[in-house]
């Protein structure tokens, strides 16, 4: 785990951010009453196929493919609606240093008469639009997710800072009782600090993460618990990259032994998303080794009657990522990980363990493992 | 077999007194339905047209343009009072009984000529129909020229012999009378008055009611056939009070309008009240819409493969010709004498033998003979087409549409009678005509020899046709064996001069593969036409949604870029301007 560690990305001021909408309006402008041809807008093409495994950086690093978006019968609804709302968030987001939700401007938009979106997707689609063509992911531009960021327990203590005072604020996460910290949705102004913790656990469900808590095995195995619920948001692999980065802290993955567990959540946590390919750089945690479930631990911890057949998606999904992702096609142990599965047919949850006993999965499973040290990469 | 009589079997003597001439009018008394007099409601229509076509038949015969009062007037319940006038030649008083109160009395049936009516029963058979329902007797007003006096003649059948009996006869003053209205139902201007013309009045048994088979719809499908026609319809109903005896309401002397009915139906309507009683009247006026007379057909000899044995077997005994040669040559047409002496030599008959003393075997030789000579088609000036120009001018003056389009074919022969179709189509505006619509199944008004045909529409070789031509090809839906569904109003003529109607009261054409075919052709051209206005007219809507939709998002486009630029109004008017021409410019080229 001594690899190079990508530097934190670069924070974009509201005034350069600003700035580049102008550009933008200021090209379509020229080419409206000065060229006279129609405008266009190019965005990257947010997808698995337009992106390449950077090995060296550990995560998908998009390809030069964009599509262009050409003033036209078919566009123009789209290209007015773009055009209204990087108008809002310039002169009411950046310039008046506000922040949104999603569903915030989705409403938002319903003063805008003929123009107003009807359904909450196409202002969420049009907003991932408007953030791959500034090449400023949404956060910087003021937009906060709606979703959660995940939940931290364990021997950190997080600097945060009085949103009103700006003085700082210390959050023990040990000291939060039975509960634990969210994870906000903006995480760069975080500090940490993390001494005795060794490395980073994140969760997939939340039920496990509440086990572990409970039994506060963060104490016994000097870890600091996420808990992701599922495919980690932005914030969440974004708080996971930066206290890794900062505190120096490898990163296991926890999570359901199954394809979505293998090449959604865990790839994505690692890698980053086709979705947001245009800016994984920042969203993506390279550090991150795959603890478990795997299909080798069925057999070896006795799994075989606490499994459930694979679905025709789950199938689908395995073959799709054989075939199509370039994290999986770079590594043979995943490529082999995957057709183990295809091969027993089944798939494996976290909670299986509990087969052995409630708490075979803190007092034997991961010890076990993290004795071992055999990790997927 | 014969019926019993009395007590003991039938003998040939018993037999015979019970054999006698059966009249043909008392044969039209038990077969009415064959004549179109089957119901109450039918009659009133079938009375209407017989006398319309007459005298349309003698105003072109006579080179006149016609003008025709129809006046229907309801008496009592189930009583009516038809009237029919025109503007035609007259007829001279010794004709008028035979005319009208005799049977298959006419000019029409002994020759190949195109005209509306054929047989000579029509009219008398209405005044009949009058005279059995009612008593009352047919009445004729009729003048001939400038100068003359009116015969005022009152006519009734004897049933028995079928011949004439007058009931009266004056010479009176009178001359045809015209009142024009306006799209009210008011009176406009002066009447017109003509110095010739004939009148028919016949009371008798019959219901009156709107829709596709009523006076109305004949009476306007007249005026869009013949647009060389102005027709004065006027229709008076007793109101329902009335009908039960009741003291009719208190009403204004005149004046007072009603409603504007359906399309096709007189537009107007007041009440006048005198005498205790008070009618809804009204009143419609159709005007010509063209100056030029159809051409007067010719009349042509029957064609030799349009005969059939009996008929051939008679017209050689009716020949005035000495030799079988030369009433071949003389009596038909297409035949020449070398066609003729070739004909006789097939048959192998002396071409010199008298044609009255061919025997039975003979005919039959000569009749396969005839059939197995290739002869030139019949001529076809005999026909009377209503031409391009004047369907196009009746569509357009009775339906509103935005498509309009006929196509005359040439003339065709079946079974030796030569024919000719015609067909209009006009894609009406639905909002603008009662019962069209992109869901209703497509009007179909069909014609023989410029009459409408108004029932038995299932059973006619037009209608065959109509559902037979695939009309999606032509942009139009249609169910299966079925009419096609759209605003289109197709008018469908067939000019002969020998209409094969189905039965005699003239309702359907026969199915005929050389009519349905010339139907098919002429269809498939008019919906070709019609294929091509739909898909410009589609493409025109599509251009018109797409500039509406560009000119509704340009503006917001502008405005966003006037937010973000902070420009001044002028410069996001021109953004919305420029955007404009250059979207319009790209995407609307039609």
């Amino acid at each position: 785990m001594s690899k190079s560690i990508p530097s934190a990305p670069e924070i974009i001021s509201k005034k350069a951010a600003a700035q580049k909408i102008v550009t933008v309006a200021g090209e379509i402008h020229t080419d409206i009453v000065k060229k006279h041809r129609k405008p266009e807008m190019s965005f990257p093409i947010r997808s698995l196929q337009n992106v390449r495994y950077d090995v060296k950086r550990g995560h998908f690093e998009i390809l030069g493919k964009t599509a262009t978006r050409t003033l036209s019968y078919n566009t123009v609804k789209t290209f007015a609606q773009s055009m209204r709302l990087l108008a809002t968030t310039k002169n009411d987001l950046l310039d008046r240093d506000d922040i949104a939700g999603k569903r915030e401007v989705y409403y938002n938009s319903k003063s805008w008469g003929e123009c107003r979106f009807d359904e909450q997707p196409e202002s969420d689609t049009l907003l991932d639009d408007i953030e791959a063509m500034l090449a400023i992911n949404r956060e910087q531009l003021g937009y906060i997710p709606e979703e959660r960021g995940g939940e931290v327990t364990g021997p950190l203590v997080v600097i945060d800072q009085d949103p009103g005072s700006g003085k700082d604020i210390h959050i023990d996460c040990t000291k939060l009782g039975t509960g634990a910290w969210s994870i906000p949705s903006r995480v760069e102004h975080l500090r940490f600090e993390a001494g005795r913790a060794k490395f980073i656990l994140a969760i997939e469900t939340a039920s496990l993460f509440q086990r572990l808590v409970h039994h506060r095995y963060y104490e016994k195995a000097h870890c600091i618990l996420i808990s992701m619920s599922g495919v980690p948001t932005r914030a969440c692999r974004r708080f996971i990259r930066r206290l890794a980065d900062d505190q120096r802290l490898p990163v296991l993955a926890f999570t359901d032994g199954d394809p979505y567990g293998y090449c959604n959540i865990y790839r994505t946590l690692k890698a980053g998303s086709g979705q947001a390919a245009h800016i994984n750089r920042f969203f993506c945690v390279p550090q991150a080794h795959y603890l478990g479930v795997t299909p080798q631990d069925i057999h070896d911890y006795q799994l075989e009657d606490a499994t459930h057949p694979l679905e025709e998606a789950d199938i689908k999904r395995a073959k799709d990522a054989l075939k199509n992702d370039p994290f999986i096609q770079h590594h043979k142990e995943w490529q082999a990980a995957l057709d183990h599965m295809l091969k027993l047919g089944v798939r494996v949850e976290q909670q299986a363990f509990a087969k052995h006993g409630l708490n075979f999965v803190l007092d034997t499973y991961l010890p076990d493992k993290l004795k071992k040290a055999k990790f997927l990469p | 077999m014969a019926k019993k009589n009395g007590g003991g079997p039938a003998t040939a003597e018993s037999m015979a007194q019970q054999q006698r001439d059966i009249s043909v009018s008392e044969f039209f008394l038990k077969n009415r339905h064959l004549l179109g007099f089957d119901s109450p409601r039918r009659a009133l229509l079938t009375a209407v047209k017989e006398a319309v076509d007459n005298s349309l038949d003698a105003c072109e015969e006579a080179g006149l343009l016609p003008e025709l009062s129809v006046d229907v007037e309801q008496l009592a319940e189930n009583r009516f009072r038809v009237t029919v006038t025109d503007n035609g030649p007259g007829i001279v008083r010794q004709q008028i009984p035979k005319i009208f109160a005799k049977l298959l009395y006419g000019s029409k049936f002994h020759r190949l000529r195109m005209s509306r009516g054929q047989q000579g029963i029509g009219i008398s058979a209405a005044g009949m129909y009058g005279q059995l329902t009612t008593g009352a007797a047919t009445r004729i007003l009729s003048r001939i020229k400038k100068g003359k006096m009116a015969h005022a003649i009152a006519v009734q059948i004897d049933t028995r012999q079928n011949k004439p009996a007058i009931l009266s006869d004056e010479e009176v003053a009178w001359r045809p009378t015209f009142q024009a209205v306006d799209a009210a139902g008011q009176p406009d201007g002066e009447p017109a008055v003509a110095n010739h013309g004939t009148s028919v009045s016949i009371e008798m048994e019959a219901a009156y009611q709107r829709g596709r088979q009523s006076v109305d719809e004949f009476v306007k499908q007249c005026a869009i056939v013949n647009p060389h026609l102005t027709l004065h319809y006027r229709l008076t109903l007793l109101t329902k009070a009335e009908k039960e005896g009741t003291t009719a309401p208190a009403t204004p002397a005149s004046g007072l309008k009603s409603q504007a009915s359906a399309p096709l139906t007189p537009v107007s309507g007041f009440r006048v009240q005198g005498s205790g009683f008070s009618s809804q009247v009204s009143a419609v006026t159709y005007l010509r819409a063209v100056k030029d007379m159809p051409e007067i057909p010719q009349e042509i000899m029957p064609h030799p493969h349009g005969v059939e044995l009996g008929l051939l077997m008679q017209m050689l005994k009716d020949s005035t010709s000495r030799t079988l040669r030369a009433a071949l040559a003389n009596d038909f047409s297409r035949m020449s004498d070398r066609t003729a002496r070739e004909i006789c030599e097939r048959a192998g008959l002396n071409p010199k033998a008298n044609p009255t003393r061919i025997a039975h075997q003979e005919s039959e030789a000569l009749y396969k003979a005839i059939q197995d000579t290739k002869l030139m088609r019949p001529p076809t000036d005999c026909l009377s087409p209503i031409g391009e120009a004047q369907i196009l001018a009746g569509l357009q003056k009775e339906i509103k549409a935005d498509f309009y389009t006929a196509v005359t074919r040439e003339p065709a022969v079946y079974r030796g009678n030569p024919f000719q179709i015609e067909i209009g189509l006009a894609y009406a505006r639905p909002q603008e005509n009662e019962g069209l619509g992109n869901e209703e199944p497509m009007r179909v008004l069909r014609f023989a020899n410029r009459v409408p045909l108004l029932y038995q529409a299932g059973a006619c070789a037009i209608t065959k046709a109509v559902i037979g031509v695939n009309w999606k090809n032509y942009s139009l839906s249609q169910p299966k064996d079925a009419l096609p569904l759209g605003p289109v109003v197709l008018l469908l003529h067939m000019a002969s001069v020998w209409v094969p109607f189905t039965s005699e009261s003239k309702d359907a054409i026969a199915g005929y593969a050389e009519i349905i075919d010339e139907l098919t052709l002429g269809l498939q051209e008019c919906g070709r036409r019609l294929a091509v206005f739909l898909h410009k007219r589609h493409r025109a809507l599509e251009a018109e949604r797409k500039r509406s939709y560009i000119e509704l998002y340009i503006p917001h486009l502008a405005r966003g870029l006037k937010d973000i630029l902070k420009l001044s109004d002028k410069e996001e008017g021109k953004i919305v301007h420029d955007l404009k021409k250059m979207l319009e410019k790209t995407h609307l080229d039609v």
